[in-house]
């Protein structure tokens, strides 16, 4: 910005600034005011109803002697971890794949994003059924003749955060494909014939060449994942239920559960203020590296 | 012209026989499974009979999608005519804060206290002396339910209380029979661990942990044989993965499962698919042990207003819910009990009449959700879901943390 020393620096590009005044009300209003109330609530005792009796750190003590917390985080950073992982994988290469100039791209580009149009609860009921031993995979490949054949991860304490990984993956690895497409897309045609030339194998290619000068778009990707994951909550609604027992569990419905179920403000309060936590902690060094750290070189 | 004349003057003469002009009353419910909007329309035919009008404000989902509906709207100052509720605490905040309207006025108009039995009911709506619910009717939990024939078949008599039917479980596994069915939602494992402590440890351990919030007895031998009655129900619900109440009773009809563990509201399934009370399937309250039974069930609330049309309108449905005109139909179509003991049920069919004669001797439990917060059963719920879920989870582990939430339960 070089508005400093120019006495009509604040006026420069007043239309813009009017346009943008909404969305910064919006910013400070919804995001940052509401906020602050979450948390300054979250030391409190509210019930049903806020209230202002100070507890201190109490609901935060609770909140980490309280299993169902515990196993919540987990299950989200193994979930996070995996889906984070598996998305980009199979998101690039299905890209990589259909970029190979196929017949039926535009089917096949269809196809793969289709998922993402469904919603997370309508993903999560069809794979509920898909996974059911009753009348899902497990039924139709015994009827094929595979008597001993045992697929339902959904019914098993340990297997089934897996399940609902699989539905998952089912819904956003189409995006994350389109969005790797377009990137691919976005490589000159010229940078191929350069490492044709060289003799350096495709696989190479994409590796070392292709996939950093993707930067950009690989972090929008990451992104939008990371928000999907960190508000995963329907679809386990949908598959599970947060069963068998705790196992499928995940911090957002600790918090909705704690605050409409359970009639506990406070304590649904002080588990999203450590969400938050969470995602400042991710997000501040991202930034800085991304944004602090071109500026100085 | 002349038509028009008549027409007018008909309204006139309409409108001078009505007491009072009409009035459009909200009321907000959750009930909308067949059986349950049958009931409730039994309520607005009788509050319309008045001259007022219903409108109806049915919310889609069970109590956890309604319930923050209802209470954002009337903290929202928004507040509807009248809504059904939790009968129990999880109103009291809104009663304390000064949202809630008292029809203690109606209730001694009345007479309320003279007919409304059991007593708790209304004692569960007071609050400083104020009457702030309506009772609308009874639901119990404690019953053991059994598919007749799936014992007779397999050459084993029909139990006739909870010793009986556990001896009778290996023989059922032989046969690749679930003995215990059950769904896997959270409520039905909280309900079930209530049922346990009221019909094996009986109505005074109930009392004692739960209405005194004794930790130490919590922790000590009489609530241990809960635990381990538990740990028993656990090992004779492998098996069954069904998530609603109601498939599980599926499994029950099918003769895939023997029995199970639910409230009376189960009794339709049954009777639905062509079954016979005490003859296809017997109904065992207090699980044969202890036959004391919950009497809790739903609510209505008044929110407060300020326009008088409206607080008369309440005050007439308030009337209407206990009147007995509306008690027989209304609990007939719900399955449930009614809230006052001089009306007479149509036919009763044999679970009924036990119930009605477990209430009318007084053998009545207060319900989880009027003796403690709805965090307190949140905690409680959660306990349970772990330990129904994990055959490694001992009896002793899960009273130790039983007892924590006890002792720090409000």
């Amino acid at each position: 910005m070089s508005q400093s020393g120019k006495p009509t620096g604040l006026f420069k590009n007043l239309s813009a600034k009017i346009a943008a005044i909404p969305m910064v009300l919006t910013a400070l209003v919804v995001f940052v005011g509401c906020s602050v109330w979450t948390i300054v609530y979250s030391f409190t005792n509210s019930r049903l109803l806020p209230s202002t009796k100070w507890v201190g750190l109490d609901q935060y003590e609770r909140l980490w002697g309280t299993r169902r917390w515990l196993i919540s985080i987990e299950n989200l950073a193994i979930y996070g971890i995996l889906m984070l992982i598996l998305a980009l994988v199979l998101g690039f290469l299905l890209a990589a794949l259909i970029d190979q100039k196929i017949r039926f791209e535009d089917g096949f580009r269809t196809i793969f994003l289709y998922p993402y149009a469904l919603s997370f609860i309508v993903t999560g009921l069809v794979w509920q059924w898909l996974l059911n031993p009753e009348f899902g995979i497990q039924n139709a490949v015994r009827s094929l003749g595979f008597e001993s054949f045992t697929f339902d991860p959904l019914y098993n304490t340990n297997t089934v955060l897996y399940g609902v990984l699989i539905a998952g993956l089912w819904h956003t690895s189409g995006l994350v494909m389109c969005l790797m497409l377009a990137g691919l897309r976005g490589i000159d045609e010229d940078v191929w014939k350069a490492t044709k030339i060289d003799g350096i194998p495709a696989w190479k290619t994409y590796l070392l060449v292709v996939i950093p000068m993707m930067r950009p778009v690989f972090i929008t990707t990451l992104v939008l994942i990371t928000s999907a994951i960190i508000k995963l909550y329907d679809l386990v609604i949908a598959q599970t239920g947060g069963g068998p027992g705790l196992a499928s569990e995940v911090p957002a419905k600790f918090v909705f559960d704690m605050m409409f179920v359970s009639q506990n403000l406070a304590q649904g309060f002080a588990a999203s203020s450590m969400m938050l936590v969470a995602v400042i902690v991710v997000i501040i060094p991202w930034a800085y590296l991304e944004f602090g750290g071109k500026k100085h070189g | 012209m002349t038509k028009f004349k008549t027409y007018a003057l008909g309204m006139l003469t309409a409108a001078a026989a009505q007491p009072a002009l009409a009035t459009d009353l909200e009321v907000t419910h959750w009930w909308t499974s067949g059986a349950e909007a049958a009931a409730i329309g039994v309520i607005a035919d009788g509050f319309q009979k008045s001259g007022n009008t219903w409108v109806d404000g049915a919310i889609a989902g069970a109590g956890g999608v309604a319930r923050p509906l209802i209470t954002s709207r009337i903290t929202g100052g928004d507040p509807m005519g009248a809504t059904q509720f939790t009968h129990g605490q999880a109103m009291r905040e809104l009663i304390e804060a000064g949202f809630m309207r008292d029809v203690t006025e109606v209730a001694e108009a009345q007479g309320w206290k003279d007919q409304i039995f059991p007593q708790s009911l209304l004692d569960s709506c007071t609050f400083e002396g104020k009457l702030y619910c309506v009772p609308s009717n009874i639901h119990s939990q404690q019953w053991l339910w059994l598919n007749n024939a799936v014992f007779t078949e397999n050459g084993l008599t029909v139990p006739q209380n909870w010793d009986e039917f556990v001896a009778a479980a290996p023989t059922l596994r032989e046969k690749g029979i679930i003995p215990l069915a059950q769904g896997q939602q959270p409520w039905q494992k909280q309900l079930m661990f209530s049922v346990l402590m009221v019909s094996i440890g009986g109505p005074e351990l109930f009392e004692k942990v739960y209405g005194e919030l004794d930790a130490d007895y919590a922790a000590g031998a009489d609530v241990a044989k809960v635990f381990t009655a538990a740990a028993e129900a656990r090992d004779l619900m492998t098996g069954s993965n069904v998530q609603a109440w109601n498939e599980a009773a599926r499994l029950v009809i099918d003769g895939r499962a023997a029995g199970q563990i639910m409230g009376d509201w189960i009794q339709g399934e049954f009777t639905q698919s062509g079954m016979k009370a005490g003859e296809d399937f017997s109904c065992l309250p207090g699980l044969g042990v202890h036959e004391y039974i919950t009497a809790a069930g739903d609510a209505f609330y008044f929110p407060k207003v300020d326009d008088p049309e409206i607080i008369a309108a309440q005050d007439i449905l308030a009337g209407v819910i206990v009147s007995p005109e509306t008690q027989v139909d209304f609990t007939m179509a719900k399955g449930a009990l009614p809230v006052r003991r001089d009306v007479e049920l149509r036919d009763p069919t044999p679970c009924i009449e036990k119930g009605m004669e477990i209430l009318k001797a007084g053998h009545i439990v207060e319900s989880i959700n009027t003796m403690v917060s709805p965090d307190t059963v949140g905690r409680v719920t959660d306990l349970m879901v772990e330990f129904f879920a994990d055959p490694g989870f001992t009896p002793e582990a899960a009273q130790a943390e039983f007892a924590e939430i006890i002792a720090t339960a409000d």
